[in-house]
C-alpha cells in the first residue's frame, strides 16, 4: 500500500503523465464528453453572461460608465460590498467555530445540529426574509430592531451563507492529524499557541475559500436582504435591489450595466479561490 | 483519543456556537413551522390544498424532478473531465462553473430572457419551432439548472482528485470497459460527495424564487412554482398558504437529507487532499459523521 | 382523489376547455388578484361568459407590462398605471385607441390612502401630519414601484391643491421622503412591511388597504383630505387568440354587474350609477395626474431615475445622512 502511496501521487492527477494508450483513449471518449459539458454549460450561463455583457454595453463605453457611476448605483455597490465582507468574515470565524464544535466536540444531537447548517437552503430566500424581519424587526420578541440598518442586512446574509463557511472547514478540520498538535501541546505550546500555529495554518484555506464563497452569494443576494433593510435608496438599498429597480423601469442596459461589475467582481473572486484551491494541491505533497 | 483540556473553553465555545446556530437559524426555522400551524392543522391542510397550491407543488417537483438529474450528470461529466484531464482553459472552465453561486437571481432572470426571451438572441429562431422556453415550463427549468449548477461538480471533483486513478487504471488494465469501471469503481468511490451534492441541487432547486419569478410570468395553474405560490400568498395577506407551502419545501429538503444520512456510510470525505498516506479509499471512517 | 391524479398530468398541458367558449389570458397587476376570482367566476355564469377558460398572471405592474412585451402571452392586460400600458402600445401590442372607449380605457379607480395602525394612535389626518416630528412613513420604491409613483404625485398634488407654489411642494416632498423610513419595491411588500411592524403610516392604493381590512389585519384607513384619483387601465390585446371572449369579458368588467362585484372588493367604480349606490369616502379636493401635467411629462420630470426630482431628492437625502 505505502509503496503504491509513493510511486503515485494521486493530487496531482492533473500534472501526471500519461502513458500513449492512456491519452488514446481520453481523446475518443473525452470527445463527445467535454462537448456535451461544454455545450451544456454555454447554453445555460455563457451565453446568458454574454447577452447581459452586450447588453450592458449596447449604447458603448459611455453609457456603460454613466450608468455604473449613476450616485443611486455606486451607493447600492458600496453598501452591498461593505456587507458582504462584514458577513464573510463574521461567518467565517463563526463557521470554525461551529465546524470545531462538530468536530472536535462531542454531544448529543451532535448529528443533528449538522443536518441544521443546510436547512437555510432549503428555504426560499422570500420567506427567510420574511421570517426574520418579523423576528428582529419592529414586532419581533426578543425586543431588538435591525430592520433598516446594516446589521439587519448583514444578518440576513449570513443565515444564507453560513453553510459555506461550515462546510469548507469542516471537512478539512476532520482530516487534520491531532498527533501534530499533540506534540506540539506535550511539549509546551499553550492552546493559544497550537491553535495559531499549527491548527490555523491548515484551515486557513479552506476558511479563505468559504469566505469567498459567501462573500460571492452576498453580493448578489436579494430575497432575503430585501425586506429587512427597508430598501432606502442611497441608504439601505443593495445592487441586487438597484438592479432590480431599474429592470422595472425598463432600464435594462442600466441593470445589465451594474450585473456586470457584480459578475466580474465574482468572476475575480471566484478565480482566486481557484488559484487558491491549486496551489494548495500543489504544495501539499505527502 | 482526545486529550482531556479544560471544561470552560469547550463549553463556552460549544454554548456561543449553538447560540449563534440557534438563533441565525433555529429560531427562524422554526417560527416558520410555528406560523404554518398556527391556525391549526387543518387550516394549514386547507391552505395546501387549493388547486392553485396543489399545481405549484406538482410543478415544483416536476421542474426539480428535470433539472436535478440534468445537473448531477453535467456535474459528474464537468468533476471527471477537470480531475482526469489537462488542458489549457481548465481553470476557467472550473471558475465559469462557479459563477451561478454568485449570480444575483434577478440577473439570472435577465440573462435568460435576454437569450431566450421573445426580443432575445434567439428569440426569433425558437418562434420559428414554435418552441417557448421564457414564461414557460422549460424556462423554469434551465432558470433551476443554472443557479444550481455548481453544487454536484464542487462535491464530486475534490473527490476524484482525492482518490486518484489506480484502480481504474488497475481494472483496465485488466480488461474492464470504460462504462464498467465507471459504474463499478469511480461511482462508488464518489458516492458520498455525489449524494451530498445532490441534495444541495435539489434543496437549491426547490427554493429558488428570484430568477423563476422573472422568467415564469407567474401563470397561475401553469408556470407557477411553489416559491411564486409562495411569495404570492405573502402578497394576498394569506401568510398560512405562504408559511405551510415553506413548511412543504423544507421538509422535502429535509427527506432527502436524511435519506442521504441513513443510506450512506459514517465517513465523510475531505475537499482538500488528505496528509494521511495510504489508500484513501481504505482509511478508516473519520470523525463525527455529517448528515 | 382522481383530482391529484389529473393534476399530476395536467401540468403544463392546458386546461379543460369548456364548450365552445375559449380562452382568455388574463395579465394584471398584483393587487386585484383575490378580486378577479370573484369576477372570472361571476362571468362564468353569464351567456357570454360561460365556458370561457382562463389563464391568470398576477405580478408587479411594470414587471407584467415588461414580460407581456417579452412574450408573455396576454389577452387582457390591466395594469395599476398608464404608464405600463404605453409600454404595450409602443410595441405593437395594444391599439394606440385603448384610452378612447367611454371610461378612457380605465376599469377601476381607487385614491392613495393613509394606512395606519388601529385607532389611528399618532391622529395622522393630513398630509401635513405626516411630517410632523416623530412620524414614520413607508412608501415604496419609485423606481421599481407604480404605486409609489401615485403617492409621491397624490403628495405633490395635495400641496398644489393647498396652493403652495411648485417649490413649496416639492420642498415637501423632500420632507416627506426625510420621515420615509422604508421603501420596499413594490406595494404589496411596502404593505408586509408595514404589516411587520415598520412605521407609522403607509400610504397605499385604498382598494389595498380595504382589502387588508377584511382580511382583519389591524389596520385603520384615513382619508386625506387632498389627494389624487389613481385609474387603472385595461385592455384587449392586438394578438388576442380570442378577441370575441376577451372583449366579452372586458364588457362584463365594465357593466354594471362587473363593477358591483369590483366595489364591493373595494375598487371605486368608475361607472357612476354603481358609484352611487356605494359609499367610498369623498376626499374634499380630488385631482389626477392629467390635472397634474399627465403621466409622460410626470414620468420624465419626476421619476427619472438620473434626471428626475424625485431622484435629485433621494441623493441629496442619502448623502445628507450617508455614513
Amino acid at each position: 500500500m505505502t509503496e503504491l502511496a509513493l510511486r503515485t501521487t494521486p493530487r496531482r492527477t492533473p500534472h501526471r503523465r500519461r502513458t500513449p494508450g492512456e491519452r488514446a483513449s481520453a481523446l475518443v471518449t473525452g470527445g463527445w464528453g467535454p462537448t456535451l459539458a461544454v455545450t451544456y454549460l454555454s447554453l445555460l450561463v455563457i451565453l446568458p453572461v454574454a447577452a447581459v455583457v452586450t447588453n450592458a454595453f449596447s449604447g458603448g463605453w459611455h453609457a456603460f460608465w454613466l450608468a455604473v457611476t449613476q450616485p443611486q448605483a455606486l451607493a447600492a455597490l458600496k453598501l452591498t460590498l461593505v456587507c458582504s465582507v462584514l458577513v464573510a468574515v463574521v461567518n467565517s470565524v463563526a463557521g470554525l467555530a461551529i465546524a470545531w464544535v462538530l468536530v472536535r466536540d462531542d454531544f448529543a444531537g451532535q448529528r443533528l445540529v449538522s443536518a441544521i447548517i443546510d436547512l437555510p437552503f432549503a428555504l426560499p430566500t422570500i420567506v427567510a426574509g420574511l421570517t426574520l424581519l418579523t423576528l428582529y424587526g419592529p414586532n419581533g420578541p426578543f425586543r431588538v430592531n435591525v430592520a433598516g440598518t446594516r446589521i439587519g442586512i448583514v444578518l440576513a446574509l449570513a443565515f444564507v451563507t453560513l453553510p459555506f463557511c461550515v462546510r469548507t472547514v469542516q471537512p478539512v478540520l476532520a482530516e487534520l492529524d491531532k498527533e501534530t498538535e499533540e506534540a506540539a501541546a506535550s511539549l509546551g505550546a499553550s492552546h493559544a499557541g497550537v491553535l495559531r500555529r499549527i491548527v490555523l495554518p491548515s484551515i486557513a484555506p479552506a476558511m479563505l475559500a468559504g469566505a469567498g464563497l459567501a462573500f460571492a452569494r452576498a453580493i448578489g443576494e436579494f430575497g432575503s436582504v430585501v425586506l429587512i433593510s427597508s430598501n432606502l435608496p442611497f441608504k439601505t438599498e443593495v445592487a441586487s435591489s438597484y438592479i432590480y429597480n431599474l429592470s422595472q423601469s425598463n432600464d435594462l442596459p442600466g441593470a445589465s450595466a451594474v450585473s456586470v461589475v457584480l459578475i466580474a467582481l465574482a468572476l475575480v473572486l471566484l478565480l482566486g479561490i481557484g488559484a487558491l484551491r491549486r496551489q494548495f494541491n500543489v504544495t501539499e505533497a505527502a | 483519543m482526545k486529550k482531556r483540556r479544560a471544561n470552560w473553553p469547550r463549553l463556552s465555545l460549544r454554548a456561543g456556537a449553538l447560540g449563534y446556530l440557534a438563533l441565525l437559524i433555529v429560531v427562524p426555522v422554526g417560527s416558520v413551522f410555528y406560523r404554518a400551524f398556527q391556525h391549526g392543522a387543518a387550516a394549514a391542510w386547507d391552505a395546501i390544498t387549493t388547486t392553485d397550491a396543489l399545481h405549484a407543488l406538482v410543478l415544483t417537483l416536476v421542474v426539480a424532478g428535470i433539472a436535478v438529474p440534468l445537473d448531477t450528470v453535467f456535474g459528474v461529466g464537468v468533476a471527471l473531465i477537470l480531475a482526469r484531464h489537462r488542458f489549457p482553459g481548465a481553470w476557467l472552465l472550473d471558475a465559469l462553473v462557479d459563477i451561478p453561486l454568485a449570480l444575483s437571481p434577478v440577473v439570472v432572470g435577465l440573462a435568460l430572457v435576454l437569450v431566450y426571451g421573445h426580443t432575445g438572441w434567439f428569440g426569433n429562431w425558437l418562434a420559428a419551432r414554435g418552441i417557448t422556453v421564457i414564461f414557460s415550463v422549460p424556462g423554469i427549468v434551465m432558470a433551476s439548472a443554472v443557479v444550481a449548477l455548481p453544487y454536484v461538480v464542487r462535491e464530486v471533483l475534490p473527490v476524484l482528485q482525492e482518490i486518484g486513478t489506480e484502480q481504474e487504471q488497475a481494472a483496465r488494465t485488466l480488461g474492464a470497459g470504460r462504462v464498467a469501471v465507471f459504474r463499478r469503481i469511480t461511482l462508488p468511490s464518489i458516492q458520498r460527495g455525489l449524494a451530498y451534492g445532490m441534495t444541495l441541487t435539489t434543496a437549491r432547486v426547490l427554493g429558488e424564487f428570484g430568477a423563476v419569478a422573472i422568467v415564469s410570468g407567474a401563470i397561475l395553474g401553469r408556470t407557477q412554482t411553489l416559491t411564486l405560490f409562495i411569495s404570492s400568498s405573502i402578497e394576498n395577506l394569506d401568510p398560512v398558504g405562504a408559511y405551510t407551502g415553506s413548511v412543504i419545501l423544507a421538509l422535502i429538503a429535509l427527506a432527502v437529507l436524511g435519506l442521504l444520512a441513513l443510506t450512506s456510510p459514517r465517513e465523510r470525505r475531505s475537499r482538500w487532499p488528505s496528509r494521511s498516506p495510504g489508500s484513501p479509499s481504505a482509511s478508516a471512517p473519520l470523525s463525527p459523521s455529517t448528515a | 382523489m382522481a383530482g391529484l391524479a389529473l393534476l399530476g398530468l395536467s401540468v403544463g398541458a392546458a386546461p379543460p376547455a369548456g364548450a365552445a367558449g375559449g380562452t382568455v389570458s388574463l395579465v394584471a397587476y398584483s393587487t386585484p388578484k383575490p378580486a378577479y376570482s370573484v369576477l372570472i367566476s361571476a362571468f362564468d355564469e353569464t351567456a357570454a361568459g360561460s365556458g370561457v377558460t382562463f389563464t391568470q398572471s398576477f405580478g408587479p405592474s411594470g414587471t407584467q407590462a415588461t414580460s407581456v412585451t417579452q412574450g408573455l402571452p396576454a389577452d387582457v392586460v390591466n395594469f395599476s398605471l398608464a404608464p405600463d400600458m404605453n409600454k404595450l402600445v409602443s410595441a405593437g401590442l395594444v391599439a394606440s385607441t385603448w384610452g378612447s372607449g367611454p371610461t378612457k380605457g380605465i376599469v377601476t379607480d381607487s385614491i392613495v390612502s393613509f394606512v395606519v395602525r388601529p385607532g389611528n394612535p399618532k391622529h395622522i389626518k393630513t398630509w401635513a401630519d405626516l411630517v410632523k416630528p416623530g412620524v414614520q412613513v413607508i412608501t415604496p420604491n419609485p423606481f421599481s414601484s407604480g404605486s409609489a409613483k401615485w403617492n409621491l404625485m397624490a403628495a405633490y398634488g395635495a400641496q398644489l391643491a393647498l396652493h403652495k407654489t411648485k417649490a413649496q411642494a416639492l420642498a415637501y416632498l423632500t420632507q416627506l421622503l426625510q420621515h420615509t423610513v422604508a421603501q420596499p419595491s413594490s406595494a404589496s411588500t411596502a404593505l408586509q412591511t408595514f404589516l411587520g411592524g415598520q412605521g407609522d403610516v403607509l400610504l397605499d392604493y385604498e382598494d389595498d388597504a380595504i382589502y387588508a381590512q377584511n382580511q382583519n389585519q389591524p389596520v385603520s384607513i384615513v382619508t386625506p383630505p387632498e389627494t389624487i384619483l389613481i385609474e387603472n387601465p385595461i385592455a384587449v390585446t392586438t394578438k388576442a387568440a380570442d378577441p370575441t371572449a376577451a372583449k366579452a369579458f372586458v364588457k362584463f368588467l365594465l357593466s354594471t354587474e362587473g363593477q358591483t362585484l369590483w366595489a364591493e372588493q373595494g375598487y371605486r367604480p368608475v361607472l357612476p350609477s354603481v358609484a352611487a349606490r356605494f359609499d367610498f369616502p369623498t376626499p374634499k379636493k380630488l385631482f389626477t395626474i392629467d390635472g397634474l401635467g399627465g403621466w409622460t411629462s410626470v414620468n420624465t420630470a419626476f421619476f427619472d431615475p438620473t434626471t428626475g426630482k424625485v431622484a435629485a431628492i433621494e441623493q441629496s437625502l442619502g448623502q445628507a445622512t450617508s455614513g
